[in-house]
């Protein structure tokens, strides 16, 4: 093997009495897809900010590149020693050009006047070289997440990086943008990029990892080479002991499952939804899966009025309701868990409190309008304890949670309305191993005591592993239903085939 | 409801979270605390600062009641304009209203007969104003700094044309006492202007709404994230018109208040610019200019330094001109300083 191109030695970094890292020795060699694991708070984000100049490492440790020891200074730093970051929230500004974007901080001009040619001609053979189908001049704004990354990427090697940090680049990703985004990864691994890829997802790790290296509270567990890469070994080290059965599953849908609960019939928003019927009946989880952009959440939020549907009807328990906004949903018993908990979900400067308690304030209330602080306080208190959440207590600002615990705190809200349907949309996303794994047990509890639940996902392990029966969407239409038997579980194969259409060609 | 029974504990606790967690919370407290106290040392400091600079005649009961007297008006208006900035929104048009508000009182106060009722109709001028702003923005999704800026204009020219563009004038305006008179706490000793009991009133009851009712959990949720609001089932535009219609009424009755005082208004003098001694008092009450985070006392605080510094700049032989330059200075400052603390504290 060739010399390792980034060393980091005893690398530490305490805030006040808190040690986020502690004496960490990461060696990261030049055409390796080095794969970095470990639940949320773990480290790895601290790690990457002091590769990327954002936090000062205490001293004692020391970072080498390409063998001479260097001392990464502020934002700039990282870009200058040879690391590019992609973070999971791109940094691109919308309102530019691919090529404005990627010249970012550093146009070019000819006496001070922007030369918007040059730059274009600049990163033409670039975008090329990635297989971009898109031209320099486009508008960011209106490119597809899986092309942003792309000019996220194009923006790295145009700054001539050795080494290129990726967070969780596949979480706004669709089955296939992903599969182009590995495809392209690989390629730049055979230009010997030396590439460090963070991700939760244990089939990411398997199909590109080179080696895998796990931190857990802030310390280096351990360091796996490709043959010893196995989803039990990552676990283990993640969590510090074995995981017995990750999803968990326990309810039986044909013994518990009740009448039809929520019935959605021909719904359509004149635009993404193009007529979808849709049932789920008590103590049934049903998942609903399909590619980016099939119309899953547009679904959901015509289901709970959160935009206006042009024609179909919602059925609760055989009742035709006219649900007209979020609000009324709630009160005819659906609850809706948002894909995006930070910018749809939470307060997050709000206490846990009064996050958990929002949606009942009303139900609470003395004389119709005074807080309740006293049941409010009571049923925060159960959550905690129901849900597991961990936070010092109910007072803690939302916002300063992990993930997997901001998750739980949204969840409460959304059962404090007692629903009689849940719809969760990406309920694990951006969710640790451990929180995961608690997440599935709760929907599994929640099934047993009859809530009809619809969960999209577009992790499929996941669907198949949860889920009683799948409705698989596909350009704004049901393209396919399946239903597990006990001899018959779906696979993901099936699913793909109807996402993809793919089910089509093999039947002709 | 949550699940009965808990999902077992499968999974190890993440990452040495009681020791994080506590301390998590210790600098959340302490943040909460530096938050409470906003700029109160900064009042007390340049209350003991001019009683120095004007030879002790800060700290008398006469000069303090005029001190209270004086940001009266402006905490009534600033505590309107504290609903509004919660939900992250503005609301320029409080001076205008304010005039508008003085100007129908007065007229109502002349005719015979309905002349007591000119204190509810000047408040009512207010709050069918905000009410108006805040249907616009809730309902038509326009700007409200767009709206209230259109307001500000329109209203004031409602104010003129109320008295066709003159003074009106009632020496006889019923309820004068509200303007002039002051509660007697303790006869001879203690007592305090009716305009800054008054105030006070507005306050309180605006920290029962904010910190006590459903509707005030709601405002602060909308300001902190609108569309997790509307999904959370909150009914957003009955907020925003409440908070409009909060401030357009506070206006109002700060209308009456000057009315009473003046025995007169004038629709093109009254008000001139109070939106922004309001908007200031709020900036100086630490309340997020972006919504979500804030409370009434704060602006009370905030308030009450606008106020002494006018008092202690005048006591102390100021200069007119040099007046509007340190004030201006002091209110950057202050903030400066507050941004500073913070970020020493906000560290995640």
């Amino acid at each position: 093997m060739s010399d390792p191109i980034l060393e980091m030695r005893r690398v530490s970094k305490s805030f006040f009495s808190i040690k986020a890292l502690r004496n960490v020795d990461l060696t990261v060699y030049p055409g390796e897809i080095h794969a970095l694991m470990g639940e949320n708070g773990a480290g790895k984000s601290t790690l990457m900010k002091i590769l990327s100049g954002a936090y000062r490492p205490d001293p004692g440790g020391e970072i080498r590149i390409e063998g001479k020891p260097v001392r990464i200074d502020g934002p700039l730093g990282g870009r200058a020693a040879g690391i590019s970051i992609i973070y999971q929230e791109l940094s691109l500004a919308p309102n530019l050009s691919v090529a404005e974007n990627i010249y970012l901080g550093r146009e070019i001009s000819r006496s001070g006047l922007l030369d918007r040619g040059a730059m274009r001609a600049g990163v033409g053979p670039m975008l090329e070289r990635l297989g971009a189908d898109f031209t320099p001049s486009t508008l960011v704004a209106h490119l597809s997440m899986g092309q942003r990354q792309l000019v996220e990427i194009a923006r790295a090697l145009h700054a001539r990086s050795k080494i290129l940090i990726m967070d969780e680049p596949t979480t706004a990703l669709s089955a296939g943008e992903s599969e182009r985004l590995f495809a392209l990864i690989r390629q730049l691994r055979a230009e010997d990029l030396a590439i460090i890829y963070i991700s939760h997802r244990m089939d990411e790790v398997y199909a590109l990892g080179d080696r895998v290296t796990v931190l857990r509270d802030g310390t280096l567990v351990g360091s796996l080479d490709k043959p010893q890469i196995r989803a039990d070994t990552i676990v283990r080290l993640m969590v510090g002991r074995e995981v017995s059965s990750f999803y968990k599953k326990d309810h039986d849908p044909r013994a518990s499952r009740g009448g039809a609960v929520l019935a959605v019939v021909d719904i359509a928003d004149g635009r993404r939804v193009k007529g979808c019927s849709v049932t789920v009946h008590a103590g049934e989880v049903v998942g609903l899966a399909g590619l980016i952009g099939a119309g899953r959440t547009e679904l959901a939020h015509l289901i709970i009025g959160a935009s206006p549907k042009t024609s179909g009807h919602v059925e609760i328990e055989g009742r035709a309701v006219n649900i007209r906004t979020p609000g009324e949903a709630l009160d005819a018993g659906i609850a809706y868990l948002t894909e995006d908990r930070k910018a749809l979900g939470l307060f997050l400067d709000m206490s846990c409190l009064d996050n958990i308690n929002l949606a009942v304030l009303g139900r609470d209330a003395k004389l119709g309008c005074v807080l309740d602080r006293d049941k409010g306080r009571d049923r925060a208190r159960r959550a905690f304890a129901a849900l597991g959440i961990r936070a010092a207590d109910t007072g803690v600002a939302a916002g300063a949670l992990s993930g997997g615990n901001q998750q739980k705190v949204l969840l409460s809200r959304l059962l404090a309305t007692k629903p009689k349907v849940l719809i969760l949309d990406e309920p694990t996303r951006g969710v640790d191993v451990g929180a995961k794994s608690e997440i599935y047990s709760i929907i599994d509890n929640l099934a047993k005591s009859g809530t009809a639940i619809l969960v999209i996902s577009s992790d499929l392990p996941e669907i198949v592993g949860i889920c009683d029966r799948v409705i698989v969407m596909r350009a704004g239409r049901v393209a396919g239903e399946m239903e597990r038997t006990a001899t018959s579980p779906f696979s993901q194969e099936d699913i793909m085939a109807f996402a993809t259409g793919m089910e089509q060609l093999d039947a002709s | 409801m949550p699940p009965d029974n808990p999902p077992p504990q499968e999974v190890a606790t993440t990452a040495g979270t009681p020791g994080f967690a506590t301390a998590e919370t210790k600098r959340q407290r302490t943040r909460l605390i530096i938050r409470a106290a906003g700029m109160l040392p900064v009042l007390l400091l340049l209350c003991i600062g001019f009683h120095f600079l004007s030879d002790g005649r800060f700290f008398t009961g006469q000069n303090l009641g005029i001190v209270l007297q004086q940001a009266a008006v402006n905490t009534v208006l600033a505590a309107g304009m504290t609903f509004v900035i919660l939900t992250g929104g503005i609301d320029l048009s409080v001076g205008s209203i304010l005039a508008a508000s003085a100007m129908a009182g007065l007229i109502v106060s002349t005719l015979p007969d309905i002349e007591l009722l000119w204190l509810p109709a000047a408040v009512l001028t207010g709050l069918v104003i905000g009410v108006f702003n805040g249907a616009l923005i809730a309902l038509l999704r326009l700007p409200p700094f767009i709206v209230t800026l259109g307001s500000l204009t329109a209203v004031r020219g409602l104010a003129r044309l109320l008295g066709a563009d003159t003074t009106v004038f009632n020496s006889a305006i019923p309820y004068a006492f509200i303007g002039n008179a002051s509660l007697t706490l303790v006869p001879g000793v203690v007592s305090i202007p009716w305009l800054s009991v008054i105030a006070l009133l507005v306050i309180l009851v605006s920290w029962l709404v904010l910190r006590r009712t459903v509707l005030g959990v709601h405002i602060y949720a909308v300001g902190g994230n609108e569309s997790a609001a509307r999904l959370a089932g909150i009914k957003v535009r009955a907020v925003l018109i409440f908070v409009y219609g909060v401030s357009g009424l506070l206006a109002g009755l700060g209308g009456a208040m000057q009315a009473a005082r003046l025995y007169a208004a004038n629709g093109l003098q009254l008000g001139q610019s109070y939106e922004l001694d309001a908007i200031t008092a709020v900036i100086l009450g630490c309340t997020s200019f972006v919504g979500g985070i804030g409370s009434i006392w704060g602006t009370l605080v905030g308030a009450l330094i606008i106020a002494v510094l006018s008092n202690g700049l005048i006591l102390t032989g100021v200069s007119d001109v040099w007046q509007y330059v340190i004030k201006g200075v002091v209110i950057i400052g202050a903030v400066a300083l507050d941004r500073y603390r913070l970020q020493g504290s906000a560290r995640t």
